[in-house]
């Protein structure tokens, strides 16, 4: 029992070791290397930024849309009981920038983007491709990670942003069509309530887990051992940590934005 | 007149864990000779293949290659060694996502400066050279397993290497495939005076091929000889693996003695 406590922390501090030196790495090659070595390849970012950002739209779209009607839903639900049913359209726009779209979509984005990435290069690491990579002497972090890192990195928070929008709407169409608001009076109240410090505290904590998906779905993948088998595991892992991090990250980022207020 | 050394290795000792992979390995590689390393599995010769290409750093010892000790040497440095080597993957470990030219062009297309008709000339000479005409637009999985190997030999030659290493070059391909990358590679080492490490265990392919072999066994260097010295060799393991019978120094079996034990341990 102690045992097993005991290695299951070091191997998290191991790989959390690692996590950090591939960062430092990947970071490296976007900063200095791209002045001091060679650039990453820009034919790979723009694959990367279309892959992770572009194709993204259409399933961020229907889940923004949908937790936007639920979240109108369900305030009203409470507000009708205070005979503030207008306040639905502050609350959907306030808990839509800051916690709902930048959480969500980040955790569909993991689900899709941070998977997909795992796969592919836990494929390339257990085919000799990765290993080829380097004997053709190119560095496999300037080449795979950083181009994804970056394309994430400038992509979800543009996808939140989308989300929000999108979310927003969804609490419109449910408080326009069901509870009998007016339509000019429930944008008012979004703009109203809605405060560029909101938008930029969903767009920071989403760089934060854009950093997270990435990194853990390229440590996950360029660590895999073990044949298809630990593809497979390797991606179950990437997404599980993902989504764990995001949370905890989540949690943390809330606090210090509340506590720092106070 | 007294042979080139291009690569020289001393007394390369590594562990993976508690287990001794290398023990004290040394050997020099000639200019313009195919070396075949053999041995069986577990013999250490595909981790002597890693140090080779720089991919494993040793726990002691010394590998001297364009006047470097590569186990030694920096990252960077490393990087520019890197570029006068070629090495054939077991698999080929072609890019799935790129077409065959793009493989076969993107060492070109990375380190060089090239024009992109020269880019293309010269993939298409490639690709001539390992009997490939016209296949430059395909995806590496329409291909077969023998054309995905000679495309990455076509990869492995692109930047014109001094040297170049094979794992495995014929694992898992058919006798007449078999026949043709050893003619390749034989073609290549004579052709263009490339210098050839070849790490098999296909006996047929090892006498077809060798200059000279490098017998391992656990982690040591039994014998390097000519093939006709290795084919006539007294030393019971290299007959025992020439002739590919199970009985002989070479055990099966991990250990013998506690078979009874064993079977019945973890019973009630």
């Amino acid at each position: 029992m102690v045992e097993s406590l005991g290695r299951t922390t070091l191997s998290v501090l191991k790989q959390s070791r690692e996590v950090t030196g591939l960062l430092g790495k990947t970071l490296y090659w976007i900063f200095a290397g791209a002045f001091r070595k060679k650039p990453i390849s820009r034919k790979n970012l723009f694959a990367q930024t279309i892959f992770s950002g572009v194709d993204s739209i259409i399933i961020v779209f229907f889940v923004d849309f949908f937790i936007g009607m639920v979240l109108a839903m369900q305030s009203a639900y409470q507000l009708e009981q205070l005979g503030a049913t207008i306040y639905v359209a502050a609350l959907v726009a306030v808990s839509m920038t800051r916690e709902i779209g930048p959480v969500l979509t980040s955790l569909v984005i993991a689900g899709r983007v941070g998977a997909a990435i795992t796969a592919e290069l836990a494929t390339m690491k257990v085919t000799e491709q990765v290993e080829a990579l380097e004997t053709i002497s190119l560095n496999p972090v300037r080449y795979l990670v950083a181009p994804r890192f970056l394309a994430l990195l400038v992509m979800l928070p543009c996808l939140v942003i989308l989300g929000n929008i999108i979310g927003m709407f969804g609490g419109y169409v449910v408080g326009v069509t069901q509870l009998g608001l007016g339509s000019g009076l429930y944008i008012d109240t979004t703009i109203e309530f809605l405060t560029i410090k909101d938008i930029m505290t969903g767009l920071l904590k989403t760089a934060v887990f854009a950093m997270i998906i990435s990194m853990i779905a390229c440590h996950q993948g360029l660590f895999t051992e073990g044949g298809a088998e630990g593809v497979g595991r390797s991606t179950t892992r990437s997404v599980v940590t993902s989504f764990i991090l995001i949370i905890v990250a989540d949690a943390i980022l809330t606090a210090i934005f509340y506590f720092a207020k106070a | 007149m007294e042979k080139e050394i291009v690569i020289s290795v001393k007394n390369l000792v590594k562990d993976f864990g508690t287990r001794r992979i290398l023990n004290g390995v040394s050997m020099d590689i000639y200019q313009g000779e195919t070396l075949v390393v053999m041995g069986g599995s577990g013999c250490g010769k595909s981790t002597l293949l890693r140090h080779l290409i720089g991919s494993i750093r040793p726990d002691s010892g010394e590998i001297w290659m364009f006047g470097k000790d590569i186990a030694k040497i920096s990252d960077d440095e490393m990087h520019e060694v890197r570029k006068k080597y070629g090495m054939l993957f077991q698999s080929g470990a072609l890019f799935d996502s790129m077409t065959v030219g793009d493989n076969i062009a993107l060492p070109l297309r990375e380190h060089t400066k090239l024009d992109a008709n020269i880019v293309n000339i010269i993939v298409k000479m490639k690709l001539e050279l390992v009997g490939l005409r016209g296949f430059e637009n395909l995806m590496p999985s329409q291909l077969s397993g023998g054309m995905k190997k000679r495309v990455g030999l076509a990869r492995a030659i692109v930047m014109d290497p001094t040297i170049v290493f094979y794992d495995e070059p014929t694992a898992g391909l058919d006798p007449v495939m078999t026949g043709v990358v050893d003619k390749l590679t034989i073609d290549l080492t004579k052709k263009l005076n490339i210098t050839s490490v070849v790490v098999t265990h296909d006996m047929n392919s090892v006498f077809r091929i060798a200059d000279r072999i490098v017998m391992l066994h656990q982690g040591n260097v039994l014998e390097i000889g000519t093939p006709e010295e290795i084919r006539h060799s007294k030393n019971p393991i290299i007959r025992q693996f020439v002739a590919g019978s199970a009985e002989g120094p070479i055990s099966f079996f991990q250990t013998g003695d506690d078979y009874l034990d064993h079977l019945t341990a973890g019973n009630e």
